[in-house]
């Protein structure tokens, strides 16, 4: 990321903005109930934060109140202690990048146009914006040779899904609103697109809300998950490994579902475990020292054998056994997220 | 290369309509048959009138000049009529889209109605009753049922845009008025332009009725005819204003073509 942070109305030193929303509700006309009851949060700089709940329960209203594409009842929202009711919401967006699981890229500009359109509104140079447009394109994996003169038409579920987050990107907004922005596409673009999100945040620190409603990509994405019951009323907000190891009451259980302990598996790698001395025959399969827990029970299970070998970098450094795993999962139980 | 040249192609159709592959000349041919036609009618047309012999009555209006003098008064009637269309009703069809007033939304629609359902004659004959005769009066009745297919298509037509566009395009900090010129505008254009087509074919033809209140254009050519009993002048009236019906069709349809946004 070359381009210049461009904070707007949030200054900062280090680009990152911190988040906090205060007994925020929305009412809307004629109802009784409110859509957003009293909604308290505090999100730290460059964290990542989850909202995931079932359909229905404000989680996406309660987001877009950040951005007041919905326009909250009551309560304040401050970005980086700057009141967000207070600001004109026209140059508050422009410095909030905002991704929906429609996408919602123009059907009638390229997808260069469609990249540059926030630049264009904050009125870069031509030259800065054709240089940032490229830049992100091959962020987001798409040879801008190839993509930044098509129109979005002509791109997969997948690709436009990446322009998406391109577009958003653009002004290198401090936050990121993202409302389920893989939830259309198929699984396997799905898990790629996750991947290479974790791996694009872990570059660009953004501080982002992000709603959906499977708790699976809540677990893998995100640094604290708020799971959400009616009215968006807060359940438990904690990190993966600590909702996973006690949920708060059997709301967030049920959210959880089965197989709780293997999901928290999957969120430990394999060097924070005990590792025994290499086995003296070599085992029938190997893990990395860099997969994650789940992946070695997997293996041992599928050879059936007392342990497996690990490896770093080609190398076998040590064996795993279950009782490994069992005695790593219990350390870390409470202790926070691990990784 | 080959994938390169393929990425090529596929650009270049982009924002065309359906062409069936069935060779390089028949969809050029089938593009010009609407002219193809005209010009074969008027052409026989011409052959049929220029073996009569025509009477001093008949010399009188079937000449070059007085032929020209009623098309460009036609011509001119239509394109301004249609113009005026453009500049009221688009605005208008705006401004009831944005209206959450329902008096407004059904004010507007509803005399827009009442223009349309009209017949243009009645309107043309009334307001030459109760405000003058000539050219302003026809161009007003012209307006009035020209009026009601543009409004609606431009209702329909940014009603059409996918909300979740607009929503993104707010959500990037897109004012209101920039939401409407890039995004909703450009989107909802082909429906707009389909109305405003409908509009121009509707006043060549409405724009025939001029005669009665002494606004000139081709209707003087098919009325005369008509009165003194004279086939030949009939019939030319006749055939010129469906040809440039035809025609002026012809050309709005090449016109939406090339202004529809690129990429839909």
């Amino acid at each position: 990321m070359t381009a210049p942070t461009n904070t707007g109305p949030f200054s900062t030193a280090n680009g990152a903005v911190g988040i906090e929303l205060e007994h925020v509700s929305k009412v809307y006309p004629g109802q009784a109930q409110p859509a957003v009851d009293s909604f308290s949060m505090t999100i730290e700089p460059g964290e990542l934060v989850m909202l995931v709940g079932p359909s229905g329960c404000g989680k996406t209203t309660t987001m877009k109140m950040i951005n007041r594409i919905i326009e909250p009842s009551s309560g304040s929202i401050r970005i980086d202690g700057n009141d967000v009711l207070s600001l004109d919401p026209n140059q508050l967006r422009r410095h909030i990048g905002y991704v929906i699981q429609q996408i919602g890229l123009f059907p009638h500009l390229t997808i260069e146009d469609n990249i540059a359109t926030v630049p264009r509104l904050l009125g870069w140079s031509k030259k800065k914006t054709a240089d940032r447009v490229e830049e992100l394109l091959t962020t987001v994996q798409l040879d801008p040779g190839t993509f930044a003169r098509r129109y979005p038409r002509q791109l997969s579920g997948g690709q436009q899904q990446r322009v998406g987050v391109a577009r958003a990107l653009a002004a290198d907004p401090p936050v990121m609103l993202m409302d389920e922005p893989f939830g259309a596409t198929d699984p396997i673009t799905r898990e790629k697109l996750q991947a290479e999100f974790l791996r694009l945040q872990a570059d660009i620190g953004k501080t982002i809300i992000f709603v959906t409603h499977d708790f699976e990509e809540a677990i893998k994405l995100g640094d604290r998950i708020a799971v959400l019951g009616e009215r968006s009323r807060i359940e438990q907000f904690d990190t993966p490994a600590n909702i996973l190891s006690a949920p708060a009451n059997d709301y967030v259980a049920s959210f959880i579902g089965q197989g709780a302990s293997l999901k928290r598996l999957a969120l430990i790698p394999v060097s924070e475990a005990r590792l025994a001395p290499v086995a003296t025959q070599p085992s029938a399969a190997q893990v990395d020292i860099e997969d994650n827990l789940r992946d070695a029970l997997d293996l041992l299970v599928l050879t059936g054998g007392p342990s497996i070998d690990v490896s770093e970098g080609g190398r076998v450094v040590g064996s795993i056994d279950h009782a490994a795993i069992s005695a790593a999962l219990r350390a870390t139980s409470g202790a926070g997220r691990v990784g | 290369m080959s994938v390169v040249e393929s990425e090529t192609v596929a650009l270049q159709t982009v924002g065309r309509g359906p062409e069936k592959p069935t060779g390089r000349a028949w969809p050029r041919i089938r593009r010009f048959m609407p002219v193809i036609v005209v010009a074969a009618v008027l052409l026989a047309t011409w052959l049929w009138v220029s073996s009569l012999q025509l009477d001093s009555i008949e010399q009188r209006t079937l000449n070059a000049d007085y032929i020209v003098a009623r098309i460009r008064e036609h011509l001119v009637l239509t394109v301004v009529a249609s113009v005026l269309v453009a500049v009221l009703a688009i605005p208008f069809g705006i401004a009831v889209s944005r209206s959450r007033s329902r008096m407004f939304t059904a004010t507007v629609v509803g005399i827009a109605n009442i223009g349309q359902a009209t017949p243009a004659i009645g309107v043309v004959i009334l307001l030459a009753i109760v405000w003058q005769t000539g050219f302003t009066t026809a161009l007003v009745s012209l307006v009035a049922y020209s009026f009601l297919p543009v409004l609606r298509n431009t209702m329909a037509g940014l009603e059409q845009v996918d909300p979740n566009i607009v929503e993104s395009a707010r959500g990037m900090g897109m004012t209101p008025w920039q939401v409407l010129r890039r995004v909703e505008l450009p989107l909802a254009s082909p429906v707009i332009l389909a109305g405003l087509r409908t509009a121009l074919v509707f006043a060549v033809g409405v724009a025939t009725v001029a005669t009665f209140i002494n606004a000139g254009g081709l209707g003087d050519m098919i009325i005369n005819g008509l009165k003194l009993q004279r086939f030949p002048v009939l019939l030319v009236g006749a055939v010129l204003v469906a040809a440039i019906a035809v025609l002026i069709d012809w050309l709005a349809g090449l016109v939406e073509e090339w202004v529809r946004p690129r990429g839909m």
